[in-house]
């Protein structure tokens, strides 16, 4: 029999254990990858000949990064490992590849998505101005490049990795204008799902109280209202309302912001996988099993991409659906493996999983900022369509699905295709039609998942 | 004609709503002629499973073509062409209608010829050609690769906005007075004293809808058009196929026409168009996979890769560019490449038009309007040749017939 073709997509610390668990399996599964170097987001490793060390990349999460990056490197020898790799279609039990301009379609038996998270993003007037960057933008900056994306940065958005960020840009020697969290003090509601990771809980507090300590202007429950600027030197300020109902104006050259994360799932649309809509982050997430398995057949997904579990939990996640991949194919050792581990796994990410719910309450989406946003707002950026001329599609013109929205208005037409745009699309259609965001559907996924160069060879 | 500005309910549950013609089916077809019955002055409902204009009116390529086609077709050509131009008199809006006029190109010599000779052959149908080699097709567009040897314009043809065209049919069937019923599936037809009653269902609930009682009916219901064809004795060989559509990223506004490459190599059979936005929208080759049974159809990747090899040996110019999204639709296709149009062949009353074989966009509007004339006059000046559906019949039945 021919060797089983296993292949995984991502190398964060989702993919890396996956692929960990096949090749102790004694298999040598293909990695591909967008980056080009393993570690994902979180754990991205800079350039070779950056030499910053782990403790100062990385802070209190060192020791995982390094022990992340010295498991892939052990790896390596035994993986037929495709960095620089773009997966851009999925078809007929094959994924379809791009690398250095050359295409090429894998067959696979088993196929582990571990496409990660990006930003969750929410438009604000002004939002595309030079200077306005994600948080995730923010922090490959520092971490890949060793640097901050301006002189004086105002930090929008809710969500851990706003206080992560706006931490690793002041103790990098930033200036900050001010850290504004659209979410009130956590509710009460969120605690038991938060004491679920009480480190976790720990560490994030004291990422708040350095911000404070260091003289931050912190703001909670704020409105923003708008980056203030030109086009010739871009931002030069982030106005909000406070909860007290007062509009404050912080000076800035840059502004980081990010509403928590959004699940990289155009992977699993394509590969035809159910989804199902998620009450507690108000996001389509393709439906698994407890071990990863999606809805069609031969996929597996796994980390952030399926659900924000965070990096510890797309560990665990990688492992148990390598593991499940290995026993569906009745492949030992791995199916072995299976047996003696799926309990504990599941086990770990069921903790993970409350932590998640109680973070989905303490940092909320703001859909009714989203809804508010006024008109003349631009919301998708690629297209240049304000908020105004979507509503207006959604009621006058009948778009009251969002597919149908994106038809008659471009939103999520664009290079991105809908990913910076189409939660804050949904949230505005939505409300404009006066439905539940959850009914007016979501964008499909179409290929290709990033833009596809036309001059594209192609290799058997 | 004095019928009621829409249709009107009639007594007892469930509701039953009358009208003059009932249109199943909302796509370009569908819903352009229930705005133009309703400028006839007849009452009309629309049923639409799903939204008006989703299917391949939506997801085509958006060509407003007349050379290449079947001479036949010319003169009904001619009447869309004449209706594109007059969407913002009759809708209020253009569906970004383009009369930037529609050039094909050949890549062999037996194919200028033919170029050449359907020029003359046209000209008695109004439409005017202008037929040039390479070195002039150089020269005007500066856009093509070194095997490209010919081209013939037509400089009063152009393309439009597929996802734009079918709804504003819709609204403005609905503005003149079409009862227009978008997420109500037909789920039998009867006959019932000479009318037919449409039996319907409503989704996403899935609960009983309206009863519809028209004494006309008009089957426009594109690759699902066999279901109610053999409901009545008259099935159809009809089979769907999905057209391989891209978009690349925008690039300033500069190219005029809608390109297209004439071929008997379908590998090869290339076309694309710049909207106003900057994007180029490009399809053919190979068709992809659709299920009609379950609302999908697909993008291959391997055409889409034999797509970008082969416009950037049409256009190298494109080979900079970035593809950013594909889709595909679902289109009904029959083997003589013909649609099925005009009267049933068994029922009167019952009128068919489907099926178009993925060239049904332009002629779309034109097919709407002259069904709307055949229906309430009981002729059309624009026929239909070798578009019958008794066509199919078995022979020993049309011979009887």
């Amino acid at each position: 029999m021919a060797a089983p073709r296993l292949i995984v997509i991502g190398a964060g610390p989702a993919g890396v254990r996956a692929a960990e668990a096949l090749v102790q399996a004694g298999l040598r599964p293909t990695v591909i990858d967008e980056g080009r170097r393993d570690g994902g987001q979180i754990y991205r490793r800079q350039p070779e000949n950056f030499s910053r060390p782990y403790a100062q990349l990385y802070g209190s999460e060192a020791a995982k990064a390094q022990a992340l990056h010295h498991a892939f490197d052990t790896l390596k020898p035994r993986l037929d490992y495709r960095p620089e790799t773009l997966a851009w279609s999925i078809s007929g039990g094959a994924l379809h590849v791009i690398r250095d301009g050359r295409a090429q379609a894998l067959p696979y038996d088993a196929l582990l998505i571990c496409s990660g998270a990006t930003d969750r993003l929410l438009p604000l007037p002004g939002w595309n101005r030079a200077g306005c960057y994600s948080l995730g933008a923010a922090q490959i900056a520092l971490k890949a490049q060793a640097c901050a994306i301006g002189h004086r940065v105002a930090f929008v958005g809710t969500g851990p990795l706003l206080y992560l960020v706006a931490s690793q840009y002041l103790k990098a020697g930033a200036s900050l204008a001010a850290v504004i969290d659209t979410s009130p003090a956590a509710p009460a509601a969120a605690l038991p799902g938060l004491l679920a990771r009480p480190a976790l809980l720990l560490r994030g507090l004291g990422l708040i109280a350095r911000l404070r300590r260091a003289g931050v202007p912190l703001l909670r429950g704020a409105t923003p209202l708008r980056v203030e600027g030109d086009a010739d030197n871009g931002a030069d300020a982030l106005v909000v309302r406070d909860a007290s109902g007062r509009e404050r104006r912080f000076s800035c050259d840059a502004v980081a912001m990010g509403y928590h994360l959004r699940a990289e799932t155009q992977l699993a649309d394509l590969a035809r996988c159910d989804f199902r809509f998620d009450d507690a982050s108000r996001q389509w997430l393709p439906a698994i099993d407890e071990d990863g398995r999606a809805s069609a057949n031969g996929i597996y997904l796994a980390g952030d991409g399926a659900r924000i579990l965070g990096a510890d939990g797309a560990e665990a996640a990688g492992r148990l659906a390598a593991l499940a991949a290995l026993h569906d194919l009745g492949l030992q050792p791995g199916a072995g493996r299976y047996a003696a581990e799926h309990k504990a796994l599941r086990a770990r990410l069921a903790k993970m999983e409350r932590f998640r719910r109680g973070l989905a309450l303490a940092f909320p989406w703001p859909q009714a900022q989203a809804a508010a946003l006024p008109d003349e707002a631009v919301v998708c950026r690629c297209e240049t369509i304000t908020a105004g001329e979507l509503r207006r599609c959604a009621t006058e013109l009948g778009g009251s699905e969002l597919n149908r929205a994106k038809a008659f208005s471009r939103v999520g037409m664009g290079r991105c295709q809908g990913r910076y745009c189409g939660h804050a699309g949904a949230e505005i259609v939505a409300a404009a039609c006066n439905a539940p965001v959850q009914q007016v559907g979501r964008l499909r996924g179409q290929a290709p998942v990033k833009p596809l160069p036309l001059d594209v060879e192609v290799v058997q | 004609m004095s019928a009621p500005p829409s249709a009107t309910p009639i007594a007892a549950a469930p509701e039953t709503l009358r009208a003059d013609v009932i249109v199943v089916g909302g796509g370009l077809v569908g819903a352009s002629a229930a705005f133009f019955l309703r400028r006839r002055g007849l009452s009309v409902i629309l049923l639409e499973r799903g939204l008006v204009g989703q299917q391949a009116s939506g997801t085509n390529f958006g060509n407003v073509r007349r050379q290449g086609r079947a001479l036949a077709q010319l003169p009904l050509a001619a009447r869309a062409r004449d209706i594109w131009g007059q969407l913002p008199e009759l809708l209020g809006e253009d569906a970004e209608f383009l009369d930037s006029g529609h050039l094909r190109v050949c890549y062999s010599e037996a194919q200028a010829e033919d170029f050449a000779r359907y020029a003359i052959d046209a000209q008695p149908y109004g439409l005017k050609l202008e037929v040039m080699g390479a070195a002039e097709l150089r020269r005007r567009y500066g856009l093509f690769g070194p095997e490209v040897l010919a081209g013939s314009l037509s400089a009063v043809d152009g393309h439009a906005n597929p996802r734009l065209a079918g709804p504003a049919f819709g609204r403005g069937a609905r503005r003149a007075g079409a009862t227009v019923l978008e997420h109500t599936e037909v789920l039998r037809v009867e006959r019932e004293g000479g009318d037919f009653l449409v039996h319907t269902q409503t989704h996403p609930a899935g609960d009983e809808g309206p009863r519809c009682r028209a004494p006309q009916l008009l089957v426009s219901t594109g690759a699902w058009g066999n279901r109610i064809a053999a409901a009545f004795g008259e099935p159809v060989p009809i089979v769907a196929h999905g057209p391989q559509m891209g978009v690349t990223e925008p690039l300033p506004y500069a190219i005029g026409p809608a390109i297209g490459v004439t071929t008997k190599n379908v590998a090869e059979g290339m076309y694309f168009r710049q909207v106003k936005r900057g994007n180029i929208v490009f399809g053919g080759g190979p068709k992809g996979p659709a299920y009609a049974d379950r609302l999908r159809a697909y993008v291959e990747p391997a055409n889409t890769l034999n797509q970008l090899q082969q416009l950037r040996r049409l256009a190298p110019a494109l080979g900079g560019l970035q593809l950013i999204r594909t889709w595909s639709g679902i289109e009904g296709y029959l083997q003589d490449s013909k649609p099925v149009l005009g009267p049933s062949g068994k029922v009167d009353g019952l009128y068919y038009a489907f099926g178009f074989c993925g060239e049904g966009f332009a002629i779309g509007p034109g097919i709407g309007d002259s069904m709307a004339e055949l229906i309430a006059t009981g002729q059309t000046s624009t026929p239909y040749p070798d578009s019958h559906i008794g066509r199919f019949a078995a022979p020993a039945e049309s011979a009887a017939a």
